[in-house]
């Protein structure tokens, strides 16, 4: 088994709690389900989607992320599949599909 | 949790109820936007995290922040709950204040008072029992329209009036204002008809009509146990409601069919709620009131002690119907007091009381107005008069389940004309 992490991108944020309610069931239904299968490693975080951005030497500081929201990492998680095949066919359940939003399957990278 | 109860229906009426006690009614719209803003957050995180052990604790937690955050931001732009004014201004006081407000019993007494500040008297009826769905049991706009069969936009217009009205209110409803008593039987009364619209109305859904049931009866226990709300017509209503609950599950056969009281399952009543709603009937008798709840639960509870329908004791219920035409006469009562007599009387003593109702042409959108005709006549032999009146009711049936019970009725008589 190798480590992978899901980045999630993008997707709307609900604000009626009846709705958002639905799509954290649904979220949890399928984290549970990865549990189940022993795939789930980290559950990982949900993240803001404001920050900062710091670049170049001087280390200059903008509000953040990147102008495409849509892109905005909303939050990880860390996976276990047998190959990177598996764990992207793994994130076909993930409920951000619904709402337009995509996984990022990468590799941990390994020695 | 129980199947359609959600987190939001849980604790959202109790959540906008504490904020409202602290904002002030005049801010109803800003507790409605902060515990949004509790939820939706709170939904993001354990959307990824999971959902915590005891997530009401954690979800009045996140709100209780989000207030601090408003009251310190808009004290100088707004007002806030009068009579807490300046406990509200200072630092000192602010935290512990609000912290009590938030506390169990604090809640309790808040959600009376907005069950009272509801049932405000420039309201129509239906708009209170709409605005005490939508603020106290967590409702959704698009959930009353479809549980009251009515559309998105007439709901939404309905709830924006009344919250404007609440809202322009002074203050929520104390409860030791003077006008408890008339506002106690305007509380009663919207319970009454939301446990109704739960019982008898049109959704198609049997879950949600259970849901309806199950909210009204736990903000009409609130009542109860709220010593100056337990009038002896509050627990008459509260026995009525139990009574009529615990037949609930023998209403739709095995096979999702409407089973009539008739032909009802009686071993599937539920017998716990059939004792609560005695002992609730029993206290209920003390005092001179006699009040349309007591007459009601008194009707529910022959149909309940009867072990089978023939076993019903229907002369008492035409005599329960006559006092209650007496206090509340309409149409709907006058139809059911037919049908009472028409079980021991025969049925053309029966039909000759339902031509006698006043008003009846108030029933005509009423499917079982023509059904009961149908019934009668299809037990007078008479199947093809039965046939056209069921024919009638079908055209009216309001969902599925109503339908399917006519067609049967219908076929009925086909095979025996």
């Amino acid at each position: 088994m190798s480590e992978f992490v899901y980045l999630y991108r993008g997707g709307e944020r609900s604000n009626s709690p009846q709705q958002a309610e639905q799509v954290m069931q649904k979220w949890v239904a399928w984290m549970n389900e990865l549990g189940e299968k022993g795939h789930l490693k980290d559950r990982g975080q949900p993240l803001e989607l404001t920050g900062k951005v710091v670049r170049g030497k001087q280390g200059v500081i903008t509000d953040g992320p990147y102008a495409e929201s849509k892109d905005i990492v909303g939050g990880y998680t860390l996976v276990a599949a047998k190959d990177l095949a598996q764990a992207a066919e793994l994130s076909k359940g993930c409920p951000i599909f619904e709402s337009g939003g995509i996984v990022e399957v990468r590799p941990v990278m390994e020695m | 949790m129980e199947p359609g109860d959600t987190l939001f229906r849980r604790d959202a009426g109790r959540m906008v109820a504490a904020l409202t006690r602290i904002f002030g009614i005049h801010n109803l719209a800003l507790a409605e936007d902060v515990v949004q803003d509790a939820f939706c957050r709170a939904l993001e995180v354990w959307k990824i995290r999971g959902v915590p052990e005891s997530p009401s604790a954690w979800l009045m937690k996140t709100a209780k922040n989000r207030a601090l955050d408003a009251l310190r931001r808009e004290r100088t732009a707004r007002t806030f709950a009068p009579e807490l004014g300046r406990l509200l201004e200072s630092e000192w006081t602010l935290v512990p204040t609000v912290e009590e407000l938030l506390g169990p019993t604090a809640i309790k007494d808040d959600q009376l008072r907005m069950m009272f500040s509801c049932c405000h008297p420039r309201l129509a009826e239906q708009a209170q029992v709409a605005l005490v769905l939508h603020l106290l049991c967590g409702f959704s706009v698009g959930e009353i329209a479809s549980a009251f069969l009515s559309n998105h936009s007439a709901v939404e217009k309905r709830i924006t009036r009344a919250k404007k009205v609440l809202a322009g209110s002074k203050r929520l409803f104390e409860l030791t204002d003077r006008d408890f008593s008339r506002r106690l039987s305007a509380v009663q009364r919207a319970l009454y008809l939301l446990f109704n619209e739960g019982y008898h109305g049109a959704s198609p859904e049997s879950a949600v009509r259970v849901e309806l049931c199950r909210e009204a009866m736990r903000l009409a226990l609130f009542l109860v146990e709220y010593p100056p709300a337990s009038t002896p017509s509050t627990r008459a209503l509260y026995a009525l409601m139990c009574l009529d609950a615990a037949r609930l599950p023998g209403r739709v056969d095995a096979s999702g069919n409407l089973s009539s009281l008739f032909n009802q399952d009686r071993s599937r009543w539920d017998p716990k709620l059939v004792s609560e709603g005695q002992r609730f009937l029993e206290r209920s008798a003390t005092g001179s009131e006699l009040s349309e709840y007591h007459i009601e639960a008194a009707i529910a509870w022959i149909h309940a002690s009867a072990p089978r329908a023939e076993d019903t004791n229907w002369k008492n219920i035409v005599a329960l119907y006559d006092q209650l035409m007496v206090i509340r006469p309409s149409p709907v009562v006058a139809l059911n007091r037919a049908i009472a007599v028409a079980q021991y009387a025969g049925p053309e003593r029966g039909l000759e009381e339902i031509h006698s109702i006043q008003n009846k042409d108030r029933l005509a959108r009423y499917p079982f107005y023509a059904a009961t005709l149908g019934e009668l006549e299809h037990r007078r032999e008479n199947y093809e008069i039965a046939h056209a009146h069921f024919q009638a009711a079908l055209a009216l049936a309001r969902n599925p389940m109503e339908r399917r019970f006519l067609e049967q009725r219908l076929e009925s008589c086909k095979l025996k004309a």
